[in-house]
C-alpha cells in the first residue's frame, strides 16, 4: 500500500473516529450533576475565559473541601468549553453543553457578545444561564432562564457620571472609547447621558480598537481641546498603555474608567502614568469583607496573583448556583433527582430545571465577594458600585455609590 | 499647527518601524518571490525574546545602554536563528512547487509561530520592562518627542545603512543582489543560492525582531498575535516602494506609517487598519511597480 | 421529464431528511451537520475560483460578511414583514418563512457577487500573490466597514435575525453548488477556466476570453459564498464580524488546498472533516490550531496535491472487478 494510500485510509479512519467520538459522548457511567462552563480560553479575549475559569474552580475546590463535592447526593462536575472568542463557536459549545455533556446550567459568558449567542440556546432548551459579568441590557432580555451576576452599563454610566460631575467637580470632559466593544461603547452612551443631564459637556470623542497599541493620534486631538478629564470605558490593557502615552504627550488630566480597567496587570501596564486616576469597579480588593478576604487568600495561594472582578464574579455565579442546588435538594428531593445526568431530555428533567430556575431567580442578599447580591424581576443584579482611585501605584478604595 | 506636527513625528517613528519589517519582506521577495507571511511573526518573537532577554539580564532593574543593546542583540540573534530554521524546515522543500503552495505555507508557518506563541507564552499579553526609562523632551511649539522615539528612528537608521553597506559594498551583498536578478546565472556563476537565501532570510528575521524590541520598547504591551497586523501593513509597504527594492521599502514603510497616523488622528482610528489595504489596491490600481520599482515586461 | 423527476426525487429526500433527522440527532448534532453543509458550500464555491481557475483568492470571508449582513437585514426589514402578510392570507408557516429565506439568500448571493465582481476587476492585472494580497486586503476592507456600520450593529454584532434556515434549505444550497459546481467543470466554459489555470497566455493567445473568465469565476464563487453567510446568518440568528476575519478565509482555504485543487468531492470531503475534526478534539483545544497549522504545512511539503489532486472521488471503480491499469496509483 503507498503511503499516499495509507494517509488517505488513516485520515478517513480519524474521520470516522470523530464522527463516532461527537456521536456518543458524556459520562456513560455514573449519575453526576454536571453544571457547564463557557468562556474565551483562547482568541482575542482569551483573559476573560481564564479568569471565569479560575473563578469557578475555585468555588468547586471549596465544595469539595466543604461536601466532598456532592449536593444531593450526586458528585458535582464542571465542564469548561472554549468558545475561542467567538460567538458562534459560543453556540456550538453551548448546544454541545447542552446536549452532550447534559447540563444543568450554564456559567458564562463575559463578552456581551457571547452571552447573546449563547442565551437564546439556553434559553429554548430551559437551562439557567448565569452570566458572570455581560453588562449589555440585552443579554438578560433574551428570557427568564437567563441571570447575571453583575450591574448593567446604565448603572454604571451613571455612577462614573456623578463621581466625575459631583465627586470630581469637572465640567469638561473627553471619551476615548473602544468601537470594538459593546461593552465600551454603551458604557460610553449610559455615561454621556448621565453627565450631561448633570450639566457637564463632552466636548470631544475619539475612539480605538481593543488590540491597538498606539494611541497617540486620538490624544493629540484630545489635548488640542483642553479637556477637564479624559474618560477611558475600555479594558485595562489599553487603559494603561493611553495613560502612558497621554503623560508622554504631556496631558496631565485624570482619567476615569469602567470596571473593564480591572486587573492585576493594570498597574503593571499603566505604571506610575496611573496615579490620579479613577475607575468604578464590582469591588475593592482592600475592603475589610471577610469573605473576599478568604477568597482572595485562597486565590493568591492557588494562582500566584490577584483575580479581577470577572474572576470573583464567576465565582460569585457558582456559588449563587451551588446554592440553589442545595435548596432544591433540601426542599424537594423528589424533584431534584431530575437534575440527574441519566435523566437529561426527560420530563424530571424539565420540571427539575424550571424549579432551579425559579430558586436562582430568588437569590436575594447572597453576600458574594463582589458585594451583597439580590436579583432584581430582570434577573440583573442590584449592587453598589465602587470608585478605585490609584495612588502610588495602589489601588485604593474612594467611594462606594447605591443604585 | 502643532497638533500637526506631533502626528509627523509620531508617523515618521512609526514608519520606520514598518520600514524595518518591510526590509525583511522584500528581500526575500527579491530573491524567492514569495511573500513570507510568517514574517510578522518573527517581529513577534523578536518582542518576546527581548522581553526574556530583559528578565535575564535583569534589564529593568538598573537600566543603561548596554544592557539594552544587550537585549536588541540577543533578540536578533535569536530570531536570525528562527529564520534560519523556517527557511531550511519548510519553505526550502516547497522552493520548486507552485506559487499557491509556497504561499499556503507561509501561511502555515505564520500560524503556528502564532498558536505556538500563543501555547507556550500564553494568549494574555504581557508587559515589557522599561530598560530605557521614559523621557519627554519638548520640540517646541506644543511638540514633544521621547527619547525611545528618537532611539527607534536612530536604530533604525543604523540598521539600514549597514543592511545598504552589506548590500551594495560586501561580495555576499552583490552575491544577494544577483540572485535576486537571476538565480540560475547566479548559480552557474558559482554562487550557492541556498546559502544566499539562507542569509538572507536571517538577515531579514534579525531585522523584524529589531523592529519587535524596539516598537516593545515605546509600546510595552507584547502578545502572540501583535505581528499580525504589522506584518501585513509592512507588506503594504514594501510593495507601495516597489517589491524587492531596498530604498524603496524604506520609503514605502514611511508613507505607509505617515499615512496611517493622519487618518487615524484627521479621519477616523476605526479606519486605520483598512487604510493599509486601501493604499495596497491604490497602488496596485495605479503604478504597480511601486513608487520605486521598474516596470518589468513579463517575459512568455 | 426525467430532469424534472429528479429534482422532485431530490426535494423529496431533503424534505424527508428535514422531518427524521431531528428524531435520530440531538441538537448539538444537527448543527454540527448544518455547519459541514455550510462549510461545504464555501469550500466548494472557492474551489471554483482557486481550483478551477487558479486564481489565488484569500479574501473568501469577505464575501461569506457581505451575503450573511446582505440577507440579514433583509430578512429582518423586509423579510418578516412578507412573511406576516403571507401567513395573514392563509399560506402556513414553514412555506412562508422558506419563501422569505429563499429571497434573503438570493440577495445576500447577489449583494455578495456585486462584490465579487468589483473584487475581481482588479484581478485582470494581477497574478499570483498581488492578487492574493488584494484579495485578503479587500476582505478586510469589508470587515473594517462593517464594524463600522452602526446600522448592521458594527463592532458589536447583530442579533434578532429570524432563524429560518433549517436542514433543507442547507441540504438544498449544498445540492445546488455541487450542482452548479459539476455542470461547470464539463462545460466548455469549465474548460476555459481550467485553460487559464493551467496557463493564461496560452489561454488567452487560443482566444479564451481570459479577462471575461476570471471575472466569472469570482462572480459564481462569491455568490455562493455569499448563500452560505446568508444560511450561516438565518442559522445563527446572530452575527457578529469577528467571525469573518482571515483566519475563516484561511479555514476555507485549508479545506479547498485539503480536498484537492479543482476536485469538487475533495473539497466537500475535507470540508466535512475540517468541521467535524475540531468538534471531535475538543479535548485537545489548545493544541487545536497548532496541530491545523502544521498539517497546512505538512500538506503543502509532502502532498500538494491535496487528498484527491485535481481528480474527483471516483467510488465506481470499487465496485469493478477488474485490475486497475498498469501504472496507475
Amino acid at each position: 500500500m503507498s503511503s499516499r494510500t495509507l494517509l488517505g485510509f488513516s485520515l478517513a479512519a480519524v474521520l470516522t473516529a470523530g464522527l463516532i467520538a461527537a456521536g456518543c459522548g458524556g459520562n456513560g457511567g455514573q449519575d453526576e450533576l454536571v453544571i457547564g462552563e463557557y468562556g474565551s480560553l483562547t482568541g482575542n479575549d482569551a483573559t476573560f475565559g481564564t479568569s471565569t475559569k479560575d473563578g469557578v474552580e475555585i468555588a468547586l475546590a471549596e465544595l469539595r473541601a466543604q461536601k466532598m463535592g456532592k449536593i444531593g447526593g450526586l458528585t458535582v462536575r464542571v465542564q469548561v468549553e472554549d468558545d475561542q472568542s467567538k460567538a458562534e463557536e459560543a453556540a456550538t459549545v453551548v448546544q454541545k453543553l447542552i446536549n452532550q455533556d447534559r447540563v444543568v446550567a450554564v456559567v458564562g459568558e463575559v463578552a456581551s457578545s457571547r452571552s447573546l449567542a449563547g442565551g437564546p440556546i439556553c434559553q429554548n432548551a430551559g437551562v439557567p444561564m448565569i452570566s458572570p459579568s455581560s453588562t449589555n441590557p440585552k443579554v438578560t432580555q433574551v428570557g427568564d432562564y437567563i441571570f447575571r451576576m453583575c450591574f448593567l452599563d446604565q448603572f454604571q454610566g451613571t455612577v462614573m457620571a456623578r463621581f466625575t460631575a459631583q465627586t470630581l467637580k469637572l465640567k469638561k470632559v473627553a471619551i476615548l472609547k473602544d468601537s470594538k466593544s459593546d461593552y465600551s461603547v454603551g458604557l460610553a452612551q449610559f455615561f454621556t447621558e448621565a453627565f450631561t443631564s448633570l450639566g457637564g459637556s463632552i466636548i470631544t470623542e475619539q475612539a480605538y480598537q481593543s488590540g491597538d497599541n498606539d494611541f497617540r493620534a486620538q490624544l493629540t486631538a484630545i489635548k488640542a481641546k483642553h479637556p477637564d478629564a479624559i474618560i477611558v470605558p475600555g479594558y485595562y490593557t489599553e487603559a494603561g498603555l493611553i495613560a502612558r502615552q497621554a503623560r508622554e504627550l504631556g496631558l496631565k488630566q485624570p482619567l476615569v474608567g469602567g470596571d473593564g480597567w480591572e486587573s492585576e496587570k493594570l498597574i503593571e501596564i499603566g505604571g506610575e502614568a496611573l496615579n490620579g486616576c479613577y475607575y468604578s469597579n464590582h469591588w475593592a480588593l482592600d475592603a475589610p469583607d471577610p469573605r473576599l478576604q478568604a477568597f482572595l487568600k485562597t486565590y493568591r495561594a492557588k494562582f500566584n496573583g490577584d483575580p479581577d472582578a470577572i474572576g470573583g464574579l464567576a465565582y460569585d455565579a457558582a456559588n449563587v448556583l451551588f446554592g440553589a442546588l442545595e435548596k432544591l435538594a433540601e426542599q424537594d428531593p423528589q424533584t431534584f433527582k431530575g437534575l440527574a445526568s441519566s435523566k437529561a431530555g426527560s420530563d424530571a428533567r424539565k420540571a427539575a430545571e424550571k424549579k432551579l430556575r425559579d430558586l436562582v431567580a430568588t437569590t436575594t442578599s447572597y453576600p458574594g465577594v463582589t458585594g451583597t447580591i439580590t436579583l432584581d424581576e430582570n434577573r440583573n443584579a442590584t449592587k453598589p458600585a465602587v470608585i478605585i482611585e490609584i495612588k502610588d501605584g495602589k489601588k485604593t478604595f474612594n467611594s462606594s455609590f447605591n443604585p | 499647527m502643532s497638533e500637526f506636527l506631533q502626528q509627523l513625528v509620531n508617523g515618521v517613528t512609526w514608519g520606520s518601524v514598518y520600514a524595518l519589517i518591510a526590509l525583511g519582506y522584500t528581500m526575500v521577495y527579491g530573491i524567492l518571490r514569495l511573500i513570507n507571511f510568517a514574517h510578522g511573526d518573527v517581529y513577534m518573537l523578536g518582542a518576546f525574546f527581548g522581553y526574556f532577554a530583559a528578565r535575564f539580564f535583569n534589564a529593568a532593574s538598573d537600566p543603561n545602554p548596554f544592557k539594552a543593546l544587550l537585549v536588541l542583540v540577543s533578540s536578533m540573534v535569536a530570531c536570525g536563528l528562527v529564520g534560519i530554521v523556517i527557511e531550511r524546515a519548510a519553505y526550502k522543500p516547497v522552493r520548486r512547487s507552485s506559487r499557491l503552495s509556497a504561499l499556503i505555507t507561509a501561511i502555515g508557518v505564520s500560524l503556528l509561530l502564532e498558536n505556538g506563541g500563543i501555547l507556550l507564552f500564553g494568549a494574555d499579553p504581557k508587559f515589557f520592562p522599561q530598560i530605557i526609562p521614559a523621557r519627554n523632551i519638548a520640540l517646541g511649539n506644543g511638540v514633544t518627542i521621547s527619547n525611545q522615539q528618537i532611539i527607534i528612528l536612530a536604530v533604525s537608521l543604523v540598521l539600514m545603512f549597514t543592511l545598504r553597506f552589506i548590500v551594495t559594498q560586501t561580495r555576499v551583498g552583490k552575491a544577494m543582489q544577483a540572485v535576486s536578478f537571476n538565480p540560475t546565472a547566479a548559480a552557474l556563476m558559482g554562487i550557492s543560492v541556498d546559502r544566499i537565501v539562507t542569509f538572507t532570510f536571517m538577515i531579514g528575521s534579525m531585522l523584524a525582531a529589531a523592529a519587535g524590541v524596539l516598537v516593545a520598547l515605546q509600546n510595552p504591551k507584547i502578545e502572540p498575535l501583535m505581528g499580525i497586523m504589522p506584518g501585513l501593513k509592512a507588506f503594504v509597504a514594501a510593495v507601495l516602494g516597489g517589491i524587492g527594492n531596498i530604498p524603496g521599502a524604506v520609503l514605502g514603510g514611511l508613507v505607509m506609517g505617515i499615512a496611517e497616523v493622519l487618518v487615524v488622528g484627521y479621519v477616523s482610528p476605526t479606519y486605520r487598519d483598512a487604510i493599509a489595504f486601501v493604499l495596497l489596491i491604490v497602488i496596485l490600481l495605479v503604478r504597480p511597480a511601486g513608487i520605486l520599482g521598474r516596470q518589468t515586461a513579463e517575459k512568455v | 421529464m426525467k430532469q424534472l423527476l429528479i429534482v422532485l426525487l431530490t426535494l423529496g429526500v431533503l424534505l424527508g431528511l428535514d422531518l427524521l433527522l431531528p428524531r435520530f440527532l440531538n441538537p448539538y448534532l444537527m448543527r454540527v451537520l448544518m455547519l459541514c453543509g455550510i462549510s461545504v458550500i464555501l469550500a466548494v464555491s472557492l474551489n471554483i475560483v482557486n481550483g478551477f481557475t487558479g486564481q489565488f483568492s484569500i479574501g473568501h470571508a469577505g464575501f461569506m460578511a457581505v451575503g450573511a449582513y446582505g440577507s440579514a437585514m433583509f430578512s429582518m426589514h423586509v423579510g418578516v414583514n412578507w412573511v406576516r402578510a403571507l401567513e395573514a392570507m392563509g399560506a402556513p408557516t414553514a412555506l412562508a418563512q422558506g419563501f422569505a429565506l429563499l429571497v434573503a439568500l438570493l440577495i445576500g448571493g447577489a449583494l455578495a457577487a456585486i462584490a465579487g465582481y468589483l473584487v475581481g476587476l482588479p484581478s485582470l492585472r494581477l497574478r499570483g500573490d498581488y492578487l492574493a494580497i488584494v484579495t485578503l486586503g479587500f476582505g478586510e476592507i469589508i470587515r473594517v466597514i462593517i464594524t463600522n456600520v452602526d446600522a448592521v450593529g458594527a463592532a458589536r454584532g447583530l442579533p434578532g435575525i429570524p432563524a429560518w434556515a433549517n436542514f433543507f434549505w442547507v441540504g438544498l444550497a449544498v445540492v445546488a453548488m455541487v450542482v452548479v459546481a459539476a455542470r461547470l467543470a464539463h462545460s466548455t466554459h469549465g474548460r476555459a477556466l481550467f485553460a487559464i489555470r493551467d496557463d493564461e497566455v496560452a489561454a488567452e493567445a487560443l482566444g479564451v476570453d481570459t479577462t471575461r473568465y476570471k471575472v466569472l469565476a469570482f462572480v459564481i464563487g462569491s455568490f455562493f459564498a455569499g448563500v452560505a453567510g446568508g444560511l450561516f446568518a438565518h442559522y445563527n440568528a446572530y452575527l457578529h464580524p469577528n467571525s469573518f476575519t482571515f483566519l475563516k478565509s484561511i479555514e476555507v482555504i485549508a479545506m479547498v488546498v485539503l480536498g484537492g485543487l479543482g476536485s469538487i468531492t475533495g473539497s466537500i470531503l475535507a470540508a466535512i472533516l475540517l468541521t467535524v475534526l475540531p468538534e471531535a478534539l475538543r479535548s485537545a483545544q489548545e493544541l487545536r490550531m497548532v496541530l491545523y497549522s502544521l498539517m497546512l504545512i505538512v500538506l503543502m511539503i509532502t502532498r500538494p496535491g491535496g487528498l484527491l489532486g485535481s481528480r474527483e472521488l471516483d467510488l465506481s471503480r470499487w465496485f469493478r472487478r477488474r485490475k486497475p491499469a498498469p501504472g496507475s496509483a
